[in-house]
């Protein structure tokens, strides 16, 4: 055998074919029938989950409702100078006149509207207003009639906005979703100090989830501890009290929480009557930010245990008794030993609960009041109270951008190898 | 033997089942209370008069202007009649996801002949919603809470020395902003002017910032009720038939503020993009619940005033409670002293800015 791979270049097989060729013939059949043991799944996903989210994170961009609805418009508006001052020409408003008699009749430029409304308050009902009327306009001098529908038609604004926005892709949803917008002059800049929000929302985010990871490891950890070193018997019975909770419903969980944490409520109730805290100063613990890190840290704490336990279980204690037996204090050996290697469950736990708590939403709804709300809450409020859909898309794709790149720093720091699950 | 025979009994009715049963129609609504007071006042009767139809109640009429985009978008408009609030007609009118309803032609006249324009009026504030309706936003407060001065005010709110305690408000600037400029000294005509100004804005805020430690903010309807109901708050601000709830059937000690509620409305729209029968079946089913009885029968079961004028009259009393209804509806005389009617074509267009700047305010 070593005789002839020495003195062929390529190995072959008997028949004279080249062995790799060979091989990859006759796994392909293999690695084809394994595909198609996948590919319902594959599909399935493909077809329910990438590409609805695909589809919804494209709205982010989208934009070709103005040059859909404003077809003539839009080209007209091409020769228009938006830095001049002034109002476009007779011809601009002309082809206003074609398109929006057109859209009002397809019902299309209320649409059109509301999507203006969001860059500039006001476009709406103008939009309404004029679609009324335009079906009634005489022949010529419409620049006249237009402005006498209503005045905001000679604001050479309405126009800019209109213009800014003609072409099919917009990054406005972004800039909006940044707290930025763009100058007159076409440079960007942050919105006035009044209207930020989103930015600092992200920032709460990042810190909130972080201090609920801190607070589940630091309240995990002792648990896991606790059940990988008892006996079978009670640990079973210990895991049944972790998993408890965790299989009842979250919905059922934050309103106990609610129950527990307002100002007339259990815990304050019974800190009065044992007097550690005056009736008229009861301590403010829900709709903040507290009731938020509360009750999520109890939400989120199986997911931090589970994993440390199953690589604690797997923790020889001999390790441990050999550190002892040479002279290591307790805490040194738990430091030096036995903590080193739970590092990979610390990792997985966190990895877990900052992800999960990064994207939640319900629970910070109910009990966040309003220093403890989340990006996600004003997603959703995007989403199903203002319509914004190009606005909560954009905020969906930076989310998902930083956790990305958090995902990636947490590989170069930790190392994702260095992640178990047991 | 036994068995086979058995088995074509069974298939032969499995299979004749569906002839007799009725066709179904889905109805959207807001839930509890209102939707059961939907139910006895028009579905019920509407399905003993039309066997062939099953009416199936949904619950989504918090979100039913996302929904109706996605199922636009979709091409599978499952909702037959969509009940929402008038400016949730409006946005899903201007977007095209409602159809266009003539008023006179589509809906029964007046028992006296007027036709339905006149009988609802100006509450008919967009060409595809059909009031049912009128509900107002207004405050409670606890009686054991306030001692012996209730409060006969609504700046009663922003009094945090003489009612000390939390208060509850709505999450959203709607309302809230206009009780402030009010309690601000602003005359109730110049609100809206002075709110589209940036000063405007500046200066509502600037009153809520004077309580804003004081509140605690809701964003669904049951939440004050129930706040009130533990004595979280001494005050809070709700929709009037959730108050009359917590105060007649609950019997909790709580009391209703009527000054300067805000008048708004509900009622149907018939999403677009139905096929023709179910769209005729809607139309059909839509007169019939909007006619005058009708809407006066809904206020048997909730205290919410009807949106015709020919109603208002045949209002009677409670159904299992048996008080008379007229003294607990937002628009009985007594009551309506001093209201605010909510203009909808200014929020439509400010909405979305002035509630950038409200979350931005609450979450500094």
């Amino acid at each position: 055998m070593t005789d002839t791979a020495h003195t062929s270049p390529v190995l072959t097989t008997q028949d004279g074919v080249p062995l790799k060729v060979s091989i990859a013939r006759a796994t392909r059949r293999q690695k084809f029938r394994a595909f198609l043991l996948v590919s319902p799944l594959l599909l399935f996903i493909l077809i329910t989950f990438t590409a609805p989210i695909v589809d919804m994170l494209y709205r982010s961009v989208e934009n070709d409702i103005v040059s859909e609805t404003l077809p003539e418009t839009v080209v007209a508006l091409e020769g228009w100078d938006e830095s001049s001052g002034e109002i476009p020409g007779e011809n601009v408003f002309a082809a206003l006149s074609r398109d929006l008699a057109i859209a009002a009749e397809e019902k299309t430029h209320t649409r059109l509207g509301s999507r203006l409304n969001y860059e500039n308050p006001g476009m709406s009902s103008l939009f309404r207003k004029t679609g009324r009327r335009v079906g009634r306009m005489d022949e010529g001098n419409y620049t006249e009639q237009f402005i006498d529908i209503d005045a905001d038609w000679g604001a050479p604004k309405t126009w800019q906005v209109i213009k800014q926005f003609s072409s099919p892709i917009t990054a406005g949803y972004f800039l909006a979703a940044v707290d930025a917008e763009r100058t007159p002059e076409d440079g960007l800049q942050f919105k006035p100090s009044d209207e930020r929000i989103y930015l600092f929302l992200f920032w709460r985010t990042l810190l909130l989830s972080v201090t609920i990871t801190a607070m589940c490891i630091l309240l995990g950890y002792p648990i896991a501890f606790l059940l990988s070193n008892l006996p079978m018997r009670t640990s079973n019975l210990l895991m049944i009290l972790v998993l408890l909770p965790f299989w009842t419903s979250l919905l059922v969980r934050t309103s106990a929480w609610k129950v527990l944490l307002q100002q007339q409520g259990v815990i304050n109730d019974t800190l009065v009557w044992i007097g550690l805290v005056g009736d008229d100063s009861r301590l403010q613990l829900i709709n903040n930010q507290t009731g938020t890190v509360i009750a999520m840290t109890h939400i989120l704490l199986p997911f931090m245990i589970l994993p440390l336990f199953s690589v604690m279980k797997t923790i020889s204690p001999t390790y441990m008794r050999a550190a002892k037996s040479m002279g290591a204090s307790d805490w040194y050996a738990f430091w030096r030993v036995y903590f080193p290697q739970t590092v990979p469950g610390i990792g997985a736990g966190s990895i877990l609960v900052f992800i999960l708590s990064i994207g939640y939403y319900i629970t910070p709804e109910l009990v966040g009041g309003t220093s403890g709300i989340f990006i996600s809450n004003r997603i959703a409020y995007h989403i199903s109270s203002s319509l914004n859909w190009g606005l909560a898309a954009a905020l969906g794709v930076i989310l998902l951008t930083v956790v990305l790149v958090l995902y990636w720093l947490y590989d170069k720091i930790v190392g994702i190898d260095n992640v178990k699950l047991g | 033997m036994k068995l086979k025979s058995l088995l074509i009994a069974a298939t032969a009715l499995t299979m004749s089942v569906p002839a007799a049963f009725a066709e179904d129609m889905t109805i959207v609504s807001w839930g509890g209370a209102y939707s059961a007071s939907q139910n006895n006042a028009y579905h019920k009767p509407y399905m003993a008069m039309h066997p062939d139809v099953n009416i199936i109640n949904d619950e989504s009429s918090n979100e039913a202007v996302a929904k109706l985009r996605a199922m636009n978008e979709a091409g599978n408009v499952t909702w037959d009649v969509v009940d929402v609030v008038a400016s949730d007609a409006i946005r899903l009118c201007d977007e095209g996801l409602a159809v266009e309803i003539n008023a006179d032609e589509e809906l029964a006249p007046a028992p006296d002949g007027t036709p339905a324009s006149e009988d609802f009026g100006d509450l008919l504030v967009s060409e595809c919603f059909i009031p049912q309706i009128v509900y107002s936003t207004t405050f409670g407060y606890r009686t054991d809470m306030v001692g012996d001065t209730p409060p006969t005010d609504v700046c009663a709110v922003f009094d945090t020395e003489k009612y000390p305690g939390k208060r509850s408000l709505e999450k959203r600037p709607i309302n809230n902003v206009e009780w402030a400029l009010l309690c601000d000294g602003v005359a109730k005509e110049d609100i809206y002017d002075v709110l589209s100004t940036p000063e405007g804005v500046d200066q509502a805020l600037a009153k809520l910032a004077t309580i804003k430690d004081d509140v605690i903010w809701w964003s669904a309807g049951a939440e004050t009720p129930q706040l009130l109901a533990d004595g979280e708050v001494v005050m809070g601000s709700t929709y009037n038939g959730r108050l009359f709830s917590v105060i007649e059937e609950q019997k909790q000690p709580v009391a209703m503020l009527w000054d300067a509620q805000v008048f708004d409305l509900d009622g149907w729209i018939i999403p677009a993009g139905l096929p023709e029968d179910r769209l005729k079946r809607a139309m059909d089913y839509i007169y019939f619940a909007t006619d005058t009885q009708r809407l006066a029968d809904q206020a048997k079961y909730i205290s919410y005033g009807p949106a015709r004028k020919s109603s208002a009259p045949l209002v009677g009393k409670h159904a299992d409670l048996g008080i008379d209804m007229a003294p607990h509806m937002p628009t009985d005389p007594e009551n309506a002293k001093n209201t605010f009617l909510y203009n909808y074509e200014w929020w439509a267009d400010n909405r979305d800015d002035l509630d950038a700047k409200f979350q931005a305010w609450l979450a500094q």
